[in-house]
Formats: structure tokens, sequence, C-alpha cells
């Protein structure tokens, strides 16, 4: 089976290429980018992608699949099949499922079951402690022989210091990332930021800090111990500020931020609406900005969904009660274009954070549009205008703020491993 | 009124409730009250099919005292009747702040020029906040007065001036209200101790001496008297605390006939 791709701008911003060229897909490998390439025939299926952009498929550091035990929420094959739809060709699934991925068996459970059902790239995150307790030290080097390419206790810091020391020192000699979840739980007793929007609405608060006190001692057991760390969904000014300053001495420090944390403030949370409702929270203005601006001056390596299902029966209760999370995954890349629409990034500086410098933090060999490469790749269009309805969603989880919102830039067409996942029905290429 | 308006609380209630219903009763409305400890709620049914089951019977008017922010709103999205709010967590008392308003105005005549002190729990307090979105509305100046831990951030966007000492807070004052801790909502850890809190933060005569001649003290109850408000205060000649409560029925009666689409 072989694909062509004709006519697309394709990019592909590891490389810096960028052009009017057609792409030849033959089984899970691309073959030759040039133009004009004659490859049609028997057993070719040319897709005319002219007006579109070819660019790598998306790569996610930070998905929730829910599976195995929380299967109404969420299972491996609605959340890929959500993922392929927004433009992921793969994806990292955080380790709180039920029971948690602590162990190889569960990673087994993952792998086998995203190898079968999977529409695309799952790799597991394995938990940093056992139970994600903070305790103990999961079996990090059995996990990584089953599949997982992370640990992570997302969700929660590991609030021992001397325990984060040892598996930042452990996770080392696996050439694998330990990704932090920061939040000092003594200051973060509350459900949305602390704020002038905290203050009108009465709704207990979390201030910036409990994220920006862990981000700091993070970083200094890091350095300490000289170990990468990867800090996730940060949401603050205080917290950009740290890193940057940090960055100067310390190369091993990498980032992500969220979709929901440069393009909504807390104000959102005026209304009660629980699909706002997000750990950590949204946050102010200023600290929107500092994000934005954290993302541009590459303070901020890349963007991670935090794709995070709930059913609405856990959304549909009064505020304090109801669960954290957004659904992500089908928002992420027209939320994420809206940063190049603003003119905050180039399209090559928004696709390093969304494809290669994912890849390279999860020590993989996917993110670019080149020879030889595997191919994952998406056909997608940046002018496209359509409105956001959560009902259209391939995830289960319903919860996102943006239901109703007009956004521009849509995924078009998702080819994984060779094989086309995904295309949106108004696409006719 | 031939349908009934219903109470429903889901926090433990006396004087709004007691409150409401004799205001119902007076505009000749029947009403059901429903109280969370022997709702199906203690029984795991939600608020939103609490809210279509009572909405099922048709009333005109929801009341609902809750702990948490916001249960009002929710409610009211799920149900077609109005929903009047009697207390929702730290977030609003909108009945209690109409009637503190309107005794303002009945004992000062104007709510414009005066200065309000507001002292206590603000961070935890319903009262408070509702207070400071009325008042907002006039030419009054509000000051707010209790330890920092008991101010929340952002005061001053809200055109409200924080204080911590209460001589300071109550000098030339017209209006003193005084609220308690919020026990229920974690109040007391951000105190050490009440002894020193009501040292420090307790109303006696000596600060109502530092008022205007004609001040009146507030309180939205329950009083927890010795603590915040010592007895000489809450029963002497600046009280209006009884006043509160008594305007309090007449104001919620205006609320049940405005929302029941009345035309005075």
């Amino acid at each position: 089976m072989s694909i062509l791709i004709k006519n697309g701008r394709v990019i592909d911003p590891r490389s810096g290429l960028d052009g009017i060229l057609d792409v030849f897909i033959n089984g899970d490998l691309i073959e030759e980018i040039g133009r004009p390439l004659s490859r049609g025939g028997k057993g070719v299926e040319v897709i005319d992608a002219g007006g579109h952009i070819v660019a790598p498929g998306l790569i996610d550091v930070h998905a929730h699949l829910r599976e195995p035990g929380y299967e109404w929420k969420e299972t491996i094959r609605t959340g890929t099949m959500a993922a392929v739809k927004g433009g992921f060709t793969g994806i990292a699934c955080m380790a709180n499922t039920n029971p948690v991925n602590d162990n190889k068996s569960v990673t087994d459970y993952i792998v086998t079951k995203a190898r079968s059902e999977g529409m695309c790239r799952v790799f597991p995150c394995g938990a940093i402690t056992k139970n994600l307790k903070g305790e103990e030290l999961a079996e990090i080097g059995e996990m990584v022989e089953a599949g997982i390419r992370a640990v992570s206790d997302d969700g929660k810091s590991v609030k021992n210091s001397g325990i984060l020391r040892k598996a930042l020192e452990y996770a080392k000699l696996f050439n694998i990332p330990v990704i932090s979840h920061c939040e000092d739980e003594d200051l973060s007793r509350g459900y949305v930021h602390e704020g002038r929007a905290s203050l009108l609405s009465g709704l207990d608060a979390v201030p910036g800090i409990a994220e920006e006190i862990i981000v700091r001692r993070d970083i200094t057991i890091a350095a300490y111990v000289d170990s990468p760390i990867h800090l996730t969904h940060i949401s603050t000014a205080g917290s950009v500020n740290a890193i940057r300053q940090a960055k100067k001495n310390y190369k091993e420090i990498t980032c992500d931020t969220c979709p929901h944390y440069f393009s909504i403030t807390d104000e959102a949370t005026l209304g009660f609406d629980t699909s706002t409702k997000v750990n950590p929270p949204l946050r102010s203005r200023d600290d929107v900005e500092a994000i934005t601006e954290g993302l541009r001056n590459n303070t901020i390596d890349m963007i991670a969904t935090d794709h995070a299902p709930h059913e609405d029966t856990s959304k549909d209760v009064e505020f304090d009660i109801a669960t954290f999370g957004i659904s992500g995954l089908e928002t992420a890349l027209a939320l994420s274009l809206g940063l190049v629409h603003q003119g905050v990034l180039t399209l090559h500086e928004l696709f390093r954070k969304l494809t290669i410098n994912p890849a390279k933090l999860l020590g993989l060999p996917y993110g670019e549009v080149k020879a030889g490469k595997t191919a994952d790749i998406i056909v997608f269009n940046p002018g496209i205008e359509w409105t956001v309805d959560k009902n259209s969603f391939f995830s289960k989880g319903k919860n996102t703020p943006f239901h109703g919102r007009k956004l521009k830039g849509k995924n078009l067409l998702t080819i994984v491993d060779g094989k086309i996942a995904y295309r949106d029905p108004s696409f006719k290429g | 009124m031939e349908r009934p308006s219903l109470p429903f609380f889901y926090e433990p209630s006396t004087r709004t409730r007691t409150s409401f219903e004799i205001a119902a009763k007076r505009l000749s409305a029947d009403t059901i009250n429903i109280a969370a400890s022997t709702s199906s709620y203690v029984k795991g049914e939600t608020l939103k099919d609490t809210a279509k089951t009572l909405e099922a019977m048709k009333p005109d008017v929801t009341i609902i005292r809750h702990s948490m922010p916001g249960a009002p709103h929710m409610l009211a999205r799920f149900v077609d009747s109005s929903v009047i709010n009697g207390g929702d967590g730290a977030h609003e008392h909108p009945t209690q702040a109409l009637l503190d308003l309107f005794t303002m105005r009945e004992k000062k005549g104007t709510l414009d020029g005066l200065k309000i002190v507001i002292i206590g729990d603000i961070i935890h307090s319903r009262v408070a906040r509702s207070n400071i979105f009325a008042l907002r509305h006039f030419d009054a100046e509000i000051v707010c007065c209790g330890p920092p831990t008991m101010l929340p951030p952002h005061l001053e966007d809200l055109g409200v001036q924080p204080e911590h000492n209460l001589e300071k807070a109550v000098r030339n004052a017209d209006v003193i209200m005084m609220l308690r801790i919020q026990k229920e909502r974690g109040g007391v850890a951000y105190i050490p101790s009440i002894k020193e809190y009501s040292t420090m933060f307790g109303l006696r005569k000596e600060h109502v001496n530092k008022a205007k001649k004609d001040v009146i003290v507030m309180h939205p109850g329950p009083m927890n008297r010795g603590v915040e408000i010592m007895d000489d205060v809450a029963d002497g000649p600046s009280s209006v605390i009884l006043d509160q409560v008594e305007n309090g029925v007449a104001v919620r009666m205006a609320v049940l006939y405005l929302l029941l689409g009345r035309e005075i």
C-alpha cells in the first residue's frame, strides 16, 4: 500500500523544509519528497493536498486515556480516535489509571491494547512511585522494558523531596524523562486560581505560587543530581520566570504548557461552568500573557494537551465537587494555531513545539517529514474556521470550555505508520 | 400565588429559612421546606436530579441555600422556575445584602456619603461579598477590617479599603457590620485562637464610642456573643440587629412579589 500526497505545502520544522512538494509513502515509510513525483499507478492512493499544509503528526507528551479502570470516561480506542481527529499521531498517557501504571503488567496491558485497538501510537508513562503515593519508587526498570517512555506521578507532586531525588537519579539509568506535576498541596486547597475572579466567586482558590514553589524545588533537585527534568502543564507567570532563569545555568530543563493556559483566563470560571475546572486552574490575564511570552521566547519548549476526559455526570454537579480536567485532543491544534494567527509564533516554531520537541523528550524517532522516516503525517489547513461542538467529539469526554467557540485551523487527514487513520468528512483531496 | 415556592436548604439555616417562609406565607403562597438532612441528597442524589424532581412539582420559586458557591446558578440552569439564592458557600447572600441596605437607608435616610465598616471573617463571608457588590452602586466608603488572613487579596479592586486595626477602622463610621467566624468553612484555622481574635477584633463599647454618634451596629446573625461582639454592644442603643431581622421579611416579600411578575 502506497500513498502519494500531492501539491501540499510541506513543512518540516526540524530541517526547515518548506515548499510545495509531493510526498510518497511506501509501506510505513516516507520514501521520497520532491516535485513533481510521478509515483501514481496501481495500488497508490493519490491525495491532493493543494491549498493545505503537510506536516509531521503531532505528539502529545501528556494525555489521560483512562484505561484500564475508568473506561466510562475514555478508552484507548476512543482516546486515540480523538487524537487522530485532532492531528496527533502519538500520545503519552499518564499513569493515574486503576490499577495505576506502576508495574509492568499494567504497562503490558496498555501496550497490547494500544497495538490492537489504538488509532495512533501510545507511549505509556509509568508512575514514579508505587500507587502514586509518593512513598516508594515504582519498578521503573521493568516498566521501561515493557514500553514506558517517561515516568510521572501526574495529578500530584512527589511531595517527599528525598523520593523525588531518588527518582531523578534512578530514571537517568534508563534515559527516560521524569515529568513533574508542580503543586504544593498545602497551598492548593482550592478549585480556581486565587485572584480577582476567585474573590468574586467565593470559590476556594489556589495561588500561583503553589506551582512556582515546586517548579523551583524540582529544578533545584534535578540540577543537584544532574538529571533531566520536565515540568508539565506550566500555568503561571512565576513558573515561566523561574524556568527562564534556571535554564541559563542548567540545560536539562524542559517544560510544556497546555492550550487552555494561553487561550482563556480565570474569568471563564465566573459563571461556575464546571468545564472550566482544571488543575492547575485557569489563571489570570497576566499569567496568560506570561505563558504566551514564554512560548515565544522558547522558555516553554512544547505544548501538551493534558487531555482529561470525564463523563458528564462528574461535571454536572456543584463546582466544588466536579472533577478536574478538560478534554483537549480535538481542540489543541486550532487553539495552538491561534498563536500563529496572533503573530506570536511562526508555523515552524509552533510545530517544533508540537512535534519534534515532544519527540525528543520521549526519545522517539518521530516528528519529522523526511525521506526514510516513519510516515506519521497530517494534512491540515490553518485557515478553515469551524465551531467547536462537544457533541461531535470522538472522545468520550465532552468536557470542554471551548464548546461553541469559533476556531481557525483544522486537521483534515492523519496518517499513522503509513496508513490513513483519520480523514475529515470535508476533505475532498 | 396558587403554586408553592419551595425553599430548599443544603446547609443549616434558621433565620433565612424562617424569614423566607414567613415572607411567602404573608403573600399567601404555599411553601414546602426541604432540608438537606431529610432530602435525597443524603442518599446520594445529585443536585441536578433533585432540582429536576422539584421542578416536576411546578413551583413558582425555588429558594436554595447551599454550602458550595454557584449551586443556585447550577440549579437555575436545570429548572424553569425562578431561583432565589438563599446563600451559597462563601459566594453570595443577595437577600441579606438587600435587607442590610434597606436597614441602613431606613436608619440613615441615604447610603451616599456613609462610611461602612465590615469587620470579621471577610474571606469566607457571603454576606460581606453581597454587601460590597451592592454598596458599590452607591457613593459609600467601604472598609473591611480583620486579621490579614481573613481579608482576601484584591479587595482594593472592588473599591474596598482593607484595614487591620479595629480602632482605626471604626473611627467616624456610620455603619459597623460585624461578621462571625465561619467555623464551617475552616475560619478558625485562620487565627491563632478565638480568645486572641476576640481581644483584637471583638467589638466593644469603647469602639462604638469612636464611631459617629449615630452609628448603627449590624450583624447578620447568628452572633457569637463575647467573640466578635460584646453583650453591651449587641444589646446597646446602636444595635439594629433585630431591625435587620424584621426588615428581612419585608425585603424577601418584595423579592418574591417582583419575581412572580407582580408590579408595584
